[in-house]
């Protein structure tokens, strides 16, 4: 393992260190140690790394994150592996708002509370939240599937096109265009599967499962005189 | 973007590193605001009966002295003053009326920052790093404090734009935000006598609070209100006399981190900024919930 401490390198110096590793680097294991909350540690990264960082991180760790899996052992900042492609981002404590935002892959991993508008704009990546999440999550989110042990917070989904929402806890209210829908076998299972991978030992039982009206974003031919 | 620090110390015994770990922590958010810093102290209770009044003039060589010694003749008490960078706190055994009187009649060129029993209230043009330097605040010791960083986006760069702004006797506000019913409001508040000094949104909220607590609200009933009538963005911290609030709007876009030990809670724009406090890493640490007020005092 290759123990960096980021706040005597620098936060440049080390992500450029990680993003120089060549395709077949044997140097995959690292530790990052003194975050102090600095801003975009390990983001951008392509290569298939595991990374602990020990502390609390600022802005947009692991953002655009391919294929590294990355572990943070404190709290995020906003902004969380924002546009993950794939990999894994986990963070052991909360992470503050916008966690996920427009990931396309992936999976992020929150063990306590995310923020505000946690999966704004996700487009297929699948967040899975050990405890609840603040308001406006999952706004306009289009693909892939955010789960949330505890409670959502008000207008969740809002303006929603085709992610699924599981939720064990109590839902403040929903957002335009969202819906509860019926919860089947096939669902119960893919959020097992999604709860699993999270490592997550909760009961899929008690989850509801939310969607799209589809009423929103679908043009409807009977309203063509109105535009 | 802005950035806003605040320090409370449960622990008097670290009120000696009060400035130290505030000029930390402002510098550590100097590039979420580079235009221009500023601070309120609150330390050294003025005698029972006498007043601090924090003065700017803008001339490095201008008249304090002048202005003391006439000051004292013409009221007839004493007057002591301390000057600190382009400021100067004034002690004096007046009402604080009497004070701004004074002032507005012989010396209306000075601004007045912030009046009160133990509130002291700097802040400048320039790079955050520098500011705190240029007024000392690493040396000063006290029980509380807040600062400011700013990016301007509303209203010009200048030390009256500047934050904190003064909302009260020994109350101040620091905002990171914008606020986009403030000239409605300003004019609002001017028909209910509240004065201005600047076109800034900010100030529009200061005069917002010291107008509900000049009709009698408690800090708690003024910040609510607050929530429904300042529409805007905001993540909003409140000095106090023996202590300090926060509240952010309800869309709570504009960020906020709590921490909190046995010996201080602190609040800032970021995490980064209180890292390095004694402690950090084992302290309590959340994020303000939306259109929530949160407030500490000593006991």
């Amino acid at each position: 393992m290759i123990e960096v401490d980021v706040e005597s390198l620098g936060v440049r110096a080390l992500n450029e260190r990680l993003h120089r590793l060549p395709r077949d680097t044997n140097e995959r294991l690292w530790k990052i140690t003194n975050p102090k909350g600095a801003h975009a540690l390990a983001a951008g990264l392509d290569r298939p790394l595991s990374i602990e960082i020990e502390g609390h991180v600022g802005y947009y760790c692991g953002g655009m994150n391919k294929q590294a899996e990355i572990t943070i052992n404190g709290h995020a900042g906003p902004g969380l592996a924002e546009n993950i492609m794939s990999g894994v981002v986990r963070v052991k404590g909360n992470a503050s708002q916008s966690a996920a935002a427009s990931g396309r892959g992936g999976l992020v991993v929150i063990g306590g509370d995310a923020s505000s508008r946690c999966g704004i704009s996700m487009k297929g990546v699948d967040i899975v939240v050990g405890g609840s999440v603040g308001h406006m999550s999952a706004f306009m989110a289009q693909a892939g599937h955010l789960v949330v042990c505890g409670n959502a917070g008000a207008h969740l989904g809002d303006s929603i096109y085709e992610a699924v929402i599981y939720v064990g806890g109590e839902v403040e209210s929903l957002g335009s265009d969202c819906i509860e829908k019926p919860m089947t076998d096939e669902h119960r299972s893919k959020l097992e599967q999604l709860l699993a991978s999270a490592g997550l030992r909760v009961q899929a039982a008690r989850f509801r499962r939310f969607g799209s009206a589809r009423r929103l974003y679908n043009f409807k031919v009977d309203h063509a005189a109105q535009y | 973007m802005c950035g806003i620090v605040g320090l409370f110390l449960k622990n008097s015994a670290l009120e000696s590193s009060l400035g130290r770990h505030l000029s930390a922590m402002l510098s550590a958010l100097s590039d979420r605001g580079p235009d221009s810093a500023g601070f309120a102290i609150y330390r050294n209770p003025a005698p029972r009966g006498s007043i601090k009044v924090t003065l700017f003039h803008p001339d490095p060589d201008f008249g304090w002295d002048r202005l003391m010694r006439e000051m004292s003749e013409e009221i007839g008490t004493k007057v002591r003053g301390e000057a600190r960078g382009s400021h100067l706190l004034l002690t004096a055994a007046m009402p604080v009326e009497t004070a701004r009187h004074w002032l507005a009649h012989h010396r209306p060129e000075v601004r007045i920052m912030g009046v009160g029993d133990c509130i002291e209230l700097y802040k400048e043009k320039g790079n955050p790093k520098e500011v705190v330097r240029r007024f000392g605040l690493e040396e000063l010791a006290g029980s509380h404090a807040l600062g400011h960083t700013r990016m301007a986006t509303e209203s010009a760069v200048t030390t009256q734009h500047s934050h904190p702004f003064s909302t009260g006797l020994d109350l101040c506000l620091v905002h990171n935000g914008s606020l986009s019913n403030h000239n409605r409001m300003r004019r609002w508040l001017s028909r209910h006598g509240i004065e201005f000094q600047t076109d800034n949104d900010t100030e529009v909220a200061a005069g917002y609070f010291t107008h509900l607590l000049g009709e009698g609200a408690t800090l708690e009933e003024a910040l609510k209100s607050g929530i429904s009538d300042l529409d805007g963005f905001y993540t909003f911290a409140i000095g106090t006399k023996d202590g300090f609030a926060v509240v952010r709007d309800p869309i709570a876009c504009k960020p906020a981190v709590l921490a909190e030990t046995d010996d201080w809670v602190a609040m800032a724009s970021e995490y980064r900024a209180i890292a390095h406090l004694p402690g950090a890493d084992q302290s309590r640490i959340w994020e303000p919930s939306p259109a929530t007020v949160y407030s500490w005092q000593k006991h």
